[in-house]
């Protein structure tokens, strides 16, 4: 099951919707929740559509806006999402209503759009797209779900192109909720300290991506999905490095094949050495980068890493801003990302140059 | 790679019945297990018909049979114990014997819990165990607890499509062990009520304050309820020597692209899916014994679905009926429940009533069925879930030759 | 009846978030579904709350909402007409 990725776009913490500059001049940010940098929505939404609309379903279409004209497709073929929280402002929009109010005087919108599925549908219902449409729910597997069925779709014949994206939004009340259960660092960090941070939890993100998968490569392409594995609780290291070996024999990868990993490390001292165990390991001899002080963490990050992955495979180029030590290996052929969110969910995606 | 789908495992728990025997039973009474709304404090408390499970949480935490961990969601029970009654009807002993998943489906995930913690959530100045009902609220974790119960967590996964999610998480699984990425998975979904869904569905105001009457011309919205399903499915290798209660033959997923939330008209979307699911299992339209349909009673549901099938069958329809004046509709688990329906139809060679129904719509061509049929030959169920965002799909189960 | 009206248009571009719309450009009789406004069924159920929370009205069928909801006018009139 592989697929090439022929057109993309990321809403993020970064400049980074529409493809024009690739991290030359990261954002820096001081404080521990990242917004993201949003288009003017007007190109891509009319108002009288958009009124209703919370942020985060705004995002997502857009997103998939800008990816279909990168990639060409007018119409895909099927549209698969993930996304952990869903429409979380919606949700928070009723859920205050409802106690507020006491169960009375309540309107529909914010409930209809509190929906997990609303952003694909949102695009089915704007593209006319009567094609396959799902949207998994999963915490840290959600996109890495979304991506499993989109490769299974094309590899059944069922699609040429298939719309694919994550979207979780952060919104004020749900970071202080988080907070209360340690998934943030009590003090401020900034970007690029966040590496050495040396205390628990992260700093707060979101982000809305999609990419254009195709069974045939467009003119576009930038690069091409080989496989993707998620792990569930790993019992030890080496059942995470079985994993990686497993995945690589499968493509008749070895481990010297990997020139690059991108590791989700997000400076939560309580589950990096799960990372370091395969930086200055296994995985010692490929460059090594990272992603989340620059998109914050939450649950679909590996989303916005996929994106950095294809950039570097099509541009054969490595960001300062993302890099640790030296870039050891130049073509960059093969990308590696590992992920987990909170050491329960880990995920493993390999990429290839076209 | 396995091309066949069996299924070997059913489990169930819904208004009518906290086991696949208990509601076999009530669905042969022919009576409907809506009654009024007792468990949840709100202001339709005592007052809303809703096909709820009568037992609390600390009931519902005993029967899943795991009084030993932290209290979880009223969700999380549920759907422990369904997929626990899959797995002990499907006989499997050993879950490290072959590669086994869980995909799980809810709408809402914890929200049970959240509605009743935000603002203590928002209050720096409450402070207490409960907090860790946090992280109970994102769909995904009901699914980890459930998978973790019964072993299964070789795959993990959940579906959140609003009222098509367990039908679409049975599609997926079955497609996984098609890839060979799981040889057994546990499919299904979960839902509790909860006053975040009941006042939602109020806004929309297609809630009936009595008891629905789905496909009736006098149809006047539905009831929501709450509830399980999950079955075992397997492929041919792991399957080998057990008893297989049916096969998955058809599946397909469409989107009607009409509307946030109604169905369009003429069904377009539900037209589409159950095409596709004809096509996935080579069978025709004349091979359905019986149509287990969404039929929710709302006056938009069941029209879009009743042209959609008129239009499929013309004037030959099969056995039809909705089950959800039974059950209520559980939403995000609604396909789960309805898939083990649908296996049961085949395996007692049962129809089971279409409740509540008087009057003919004068839209469709067919009448649904009223009253139990046994001693029927069923080889081969329809079953039809339809969401929010115009999420319609189609599931045919068929007899094991 | 015209205080109610212009209180009314100030109520609707509110309550259904319609951002580049003024009172002015609401035209008295024009429809408020389809052609006129552009507003949908999921508007129509945001308006009869409006009916009930600013006025007191309760309407029971949403398929009411059709005949009530035709333009500024007819909305101003029901209210008029039904406010206790």
């Amino acid at each position: 099951m592989e697929a090439y990725i022929n057109g993309l776009s990321v809403i993020s913490p970064q400049n980074t919707f529409n493809n024009s500059d690739f991290l030359s001049e990261p954002v820096v940010y001081t404080t521990n929740y990242l917004s993201c940098i949003e288009p003017s929505y007007k190109e891509y939404l009319n108002p009288t559509l958009a009124r209703r609309m919370a942020r985060i379903i705004k995002m997502g279409i857009a997103a998939s806006n800008i990816c279909m004209k990168d990639a060409n497709v007018a119409m895909p073929d099927a549209i698969i999402t993930g996304t952990a929280l869903g429409c979380l402002e919606d949700t928070e929009k009723f859920l205050w209503a409802i106690i507020e109010n006491e169960e009375q005087f309540l309107t529909p919108t914010s409930f209809i759009q509190s929906t997990h599925n609303t952003v694909s549908a949102q695009i089915a219902l704007q593209l006319k797209c009567m094609n396959y449409n799902f949207t998994y729910v999963h915490k840290g597997f959600s996109f890495e779900s979304a991506l499993l069925d989109s490769l299974m779709t094309i590899a059944e014949g069922e699609a040429q192109n298939v719309l694919t994206g994550a979207h979780d939004e952060m919104t004020d009340k749900y970071y202080k909720v988080c907070d209360r259960i340690g998934y943030w660092k009590k003090e401020n960090v900034s970007t690029f300290d966040l590496i050495n941070s040396k205390t628990n939890g992260s700093i707060a993100g979101e982000g809305a991506a999609f990419f254009m998968l195709g069974a045939q490569k467009g003119e576009n392409v930038y690069a091409k999905i080989r496989g993707l594995k998620t792990i569930y609780k790993p019992e030890s290291a080496a059942e995470i490095e079985k994993h990686i070996n497993q995945l690589l024999a499968e493509k008749g990868l070895t481990i010297n094949d990997i020139d690059v990993v991108l590791y989700g490390i997000n400076g939560d001292v309580q589950y990096d050495h799960v990372y370091y165990n395969l930086k200055d390991g296994l995985l010692k001899n490929s460059s090594a980068t990272y992603f989340k002080h620059l998109c914050g963490e939450y649950q679909t990050a590996s989303s916005f890493a996929m994106w950095i992955a294809a950039m570097i495979l099509k541009t054969q180029n490595i960001p300062h801003a993302i890099l640790i030590g030296e870039n050891k290996r130049k073509p960059i052929k093969n990308v590696l990302i590992y992920n987990t969110f909170l050491n329960i969910d880990h995920s493993l995606l390999l990429l290839s140059a076209c | 790679m396995s091309k066949k789908i069996y299924i070997t495992g059913l489990g169930i728990i819904s208004a009518i019945g906290n086991n696949v025997e208990e509601t076999l039973d009530f669905l042969n009474k022919q009576k409907s297990g809506v009654s009024s709304l007792d468990n949840i404090v709100s202001r339709y408390q005592h007052q809303l018909p809703v096909g709820e499970v009568k037992a609390s949480n600390d009931e519902l935490k005993k029967l899943a049979g795991i009084e030993h961990l932290p209290d979880n969601t009223r969700t999380t029970y549920l759907g422990i114990i369904a997929a626990k009654e899959a797995v002990k009807n499907a006989g499997i002993n050993n879950m490290k014997e072959f590669r086994t998943g869980l995909i799980s489906a809810t709408s809402v995930g914890g929200m049970g819990i959240t509605e009743n913690l935000w603002f203590d959530y928002l209050n720096p100045e409450k402070t207490g165990e409960w907090l860790r009902y946090i992280e109970t609220h994102e769909c995904g974790d009901s699914t980890e607890s459930i998978a973790e119960s019964v072993g299964a967590t070789d795959y993990v996964s959940t579906i959140s499509t609003a009222c098509s999610s367990s039908a679409n998480s049975i599609m997926f699984g079955a497609r996984l062990i098609k890839h060979g990425i799981v040889d057994r998975i546990i499919v299904g979904g979960t839902d509790s009520l909860s006053r975040f869904t009941i006042n939602g569905f109020m806004t929309l105001m297609i809630l009936d304050n009595e008891h629905c009457k789905p496909f009736d011309a006098e149809r006047k919205g539905l009831n929501l309820g709450e509830g399980a399903g999950f079955i075992v499915l397997e492929s041919e290798e792991a399957a080998k020597g057990k008893t297989i209660l049916a096969e998955l033959s058809g599946y397909g997923n469409s989107n009607d692209a009409y509307h946030q939330t109604a169905s369009s008209p003429d069904g377009a979307g539900a037209y589409l899916a159950m095409e596709k699911a004809f096509k996935i299992s080579g069978l025709k339209p004349e091979n359905i014994s019986y149509i287990n349909a969404h039929g929710t009673g709302t006056a938009i549901n069941d029209l879009s679905e009743g042209t959609a099938i008129t239009r499929m069958f013309g004037k030959n329809v099969p056995f039809i009926s909705s089950t959800k004046a039974y059950t209520g509709h559980t939403l995000g688990a609604c396909g789960g429940i309805e898939a083990v329906f649908s296996v049961l139809a085949i395996n007692h060679n049962t129809v089971f009533p279409n409740l509540n129904y008087k009057n003919q719509m004068p839209e469709v061509e067919f009448t649904p069925t009223t009253e139990l049929l046994t001693n029927q030959k069923i080889d081969h169920v329809l079953s039809n879930s339809f969401g929010f965002g115009g999420n319609t799909s189609a599931l045919i189960f068929s007899r094991h030759n | 009846m015209d205080a109610l009206i212009d209180k009314l248009k100030g109520e609707i571009i509110e309550q259904l978030n319609l951002e580049d719309v003024k009172k002015e450009d609401i035209n008295n009789d024009a429809p408020l579904f389809g052609d006129g406004l552009g507003l949908d069924s999921i508007d129509a159920l945001e308006l009869i709350v409006l009916l009930e929370k600013n006025y007191g009205i309760k309407v029971a069928n949403p398929q009411d909402g059709k005949k009530i909801f035709q333009s500024i006018r007819t909305m101003a009139e029901y209210i008029q007409a039904n406010q206790k």
